[in-house]
């Protein structure tokens, strides 16, 4: 199926996130890698940016006037590749080899590793400064782009992401949004157990960022909210998308072994059929 | 140098649209003319130094030329993973400027302290690293900087050092140590503000004898090899200068280079900091004094070794 064109059609990209959640269950079966979870959770939010939000065209993935994408939490970078490569950035058999020794495409993604790739995310926290450097440039620059950052909620566990917080509304970035992927789960547990980040949508708030408590996997709301930037308010945007770690495969679902599990031969197959894939 | 500093970025943002300062809320009215030059581009980031660095990556992704500055051993231990992975990892243009390295801020305690910035940044792939010997080598090596595609890291002193050069050195180049004194007897390599350090010392070992060459070896990283393979093949007694850790700076990095190069019959002395911290309060010289960094133990020491040198070969 050739999914290289944009489009705003729900349906349609419905049908994307279900296709890249079954590319990346794959992935993560072929080249034993982790964070499967992670990158379910995330899909929606991702198809949403790649195919309905962000002025974009991957045939000049470094136009001056382009909008950026921050994969923040890089170890979802199965969900990346997987779009920018379904999008038309790179072809398909750079994604066929993921992670083999001497590909371009590590577990977490490298500088200038396949066009498309803004940022080398994979220590968490860092994704939201630089893309703050970013919407600051586009003002120095008087280049207008829009900039989105995809952050976990485990990431928020890191104090620079509250740095980078406090400095956008300072900065009156309302081109800069931040989406949280916000699945309640880290690494080895509840993430509202591990530090305090609930109430996580008042925290941004209280930081001053224009914020929407939204179902992350609502591709219609999240591509709405997303395209509203910049609304002239001057505010970032902060996206509390609400996830479900695992989402699209039930048996993954807010289970959070598969934050490391690697999905088995029939797990694959079990996966494909509840995605509607063939 | 932090003035020269001041004033050499606010005339280099004059003539190049794309140099952009970050201030990690210090230099209080020290950016005022550039601020009047090009509001638009100073910014003062707060007490935040991993977002700082994080912004100024983003910012150099587009094609400005960031210069991050604040105290040195905020802007370098505290955010050292944002400088490898947002800066190095993507060999970015981005000019990290410390001010108060080594002992320059000596009296505020060893919070304040930094000899361990060259090892710490030295290590990473994709950085050069600066320092200065005075206010003038200050500004050449900001221009160098800025011209340069990549990261790179300058370790400045504070304000007031005596100047050495009379003026900004017009054959400075990152990699090629400046010769600031000829002699035929012994060579004195000086990183950063010791310079005037190592100059009175080379006065001194010149006065008794022992005409000595000194070098101002302002880029650490990467080394002057071809200096290194001369100074080492004409010298018997070689002496490092530096307000930094005896791991990982200058004499670490010269003796490195003086094994893998099977220099044998040269004596290396080297004058750094030890390592441990301070337990003392004092001033940057009493600090001097402490890690035994002053021109009478270069003078006599070097001469001591350049004494048993020369009986040795007499032998």
């Amino acid at each position: 199926m050739d999914f290289s064109k944009g489009t705003k059609d729900v349906s349609e990209l419905e049908r994307i996130a279900a296709a890249i959640r079954g590319q990346i269950v794959t992935m993560s079966h072929v080249a034993e890698t982790p964070h499967l979870g992670s990158s379910l959770s995330c899909a929606d939010i991702v198809t949403a940016a790649y195919w309905a939000v962000l002025k974009l065209d991957p045939r000049m993935p470094d136009a001056p006037d382009r909008d950026r994408f921050i994969l923040s939490k890089g170890h979802a970078a199965t969900t990346l590749y997987t779009a920018l490569c379904f999008r038309g950035f790179f072809p398909r058999h750079i994604l066929d080899h993921y992670n083999e020794n001497g590909s371009p495409l590590a577990e977490h993604p490298g500088p200038g590793s396949v066009p498309g790739v803004e940022a080398a995310t994979g220590s968490l926290g860092h994704g939201l400064p630089i893309a703050v450097g970013l919407a600051m440039a586009s003002r120095i620059h008087k280049t207008p782009y829009r900039v989105y950052a995809l952050l976990s909620d485990g990431e928020c566990n890191e104090g620079s992401v509250w740095e980078a917080a406090m400095m956008a509304p300072a900065q009156k970035l309302g081109n800069l949004c931040a989406i949280v992927d916000y699945n309640k789960w880290q690494a080895t547990g509840r993430s509202n157990e591990t530090l305090n980040l609930a109430p996580l949508a008042d925290k941004w708030r209280a930081f001053g960022w224009e914020v929407h408590d939204v179902d992350g996997h609502d591709i219609a709301t999240l591509v709405r909210l997303m395209d509203q930037l910049p609304d002239g308010s001057g505010k970032p945007v902060a996206i509390i998308a609400n996830t479900v770690k695992g989402k699209g495969v039930s048996f993954m679902e807010d289970d959070n072994n598969w934050h490391y599990r690697i999905p088995t031969v029939e797990e694959v197959s079990a996966a494909y059929k509840e995605l509607g894939l063939s | 140098m932090r003035n020269a500093f001041a004033s050499e970025i606010t005339a280099l943002a004059q003539h190049n649209p794309n140099v952009v300062l970050l201030s990690g809320d210090i230099g209080n009215r020290l950016f005022d003319k550039f601020k009047e030059a090009a509001a638009e581009r100073f910014y003062n980031v707060g007490v935040a130094e991993q977002n700082m660095i994080g912004v100024a990556a983003g910012m150099a992704m587009t094609g400005l030329r960031p210069i991050t500055y604040t105290i040195t051993s905020f802007t370098t231990a505290r955010c050292l993973e944002q400088i490898r992975v947002d800066v190095c990892y993507h060999n970015l243009p981005v000019t990290i400027v410390g001010v108060g390295s080594g002992l320059g801020y000596a009296s505020l305690g060893v919070t304040h302290h930094s000899c361990e910035d060259v090892a710490c940044l030295g290590a990473l792939p994709n950085m050069t690293v600066l320092a200065p010997g005075d206010a003038f080598e200050t500004r050449a090596a900001l221009r160098a900087a800025v011209a340069h595609d990549g990261p790179v890291y300058i370790r400045l002193g504070k304000k007031g050092e005596p100047k050495v050069h009379s003026e900004v050195p017009t054959n400075f180049k990152i990699g090629k140590g400046l010769i600031l004194q000829e002699g035929d007897a012994v060579c004195i390599i000086s990183s950063g503000t010791v310079l005037p350090v190592a100059m009175e010392a080379g006065k001194r070992l010149t006065e008794a004898g022992l005409p000595a060459r000194v070098v101002s070896l302002h880029t650490v990283k990467p080394m002057d090899e071809v200096l290194l393979a001369e100074c080492s093949a004409r010298y018997a007694v070689i002496a490092t200068i530096e307000e930094h850790s005896i791991l990982g700076g200058v004499a670490a990095r010269v003796s490195q280079w003086m094994t893998a190069n099977q220099v044998t019959d040269t004596r290396l002395l080297t004058f750094a900091t030890a390592d441990h911290f301070m337990k003392t309060a004092g001033e940057q010289d009493y600090a001097r004094e402490h890690y035994g960094i002053t021109a009478d133990a270069i003078f006599e020491q070097v001469r001591a070794a350049a004494t048993r040198k020369k009986l040795q070969r007499t032998a």
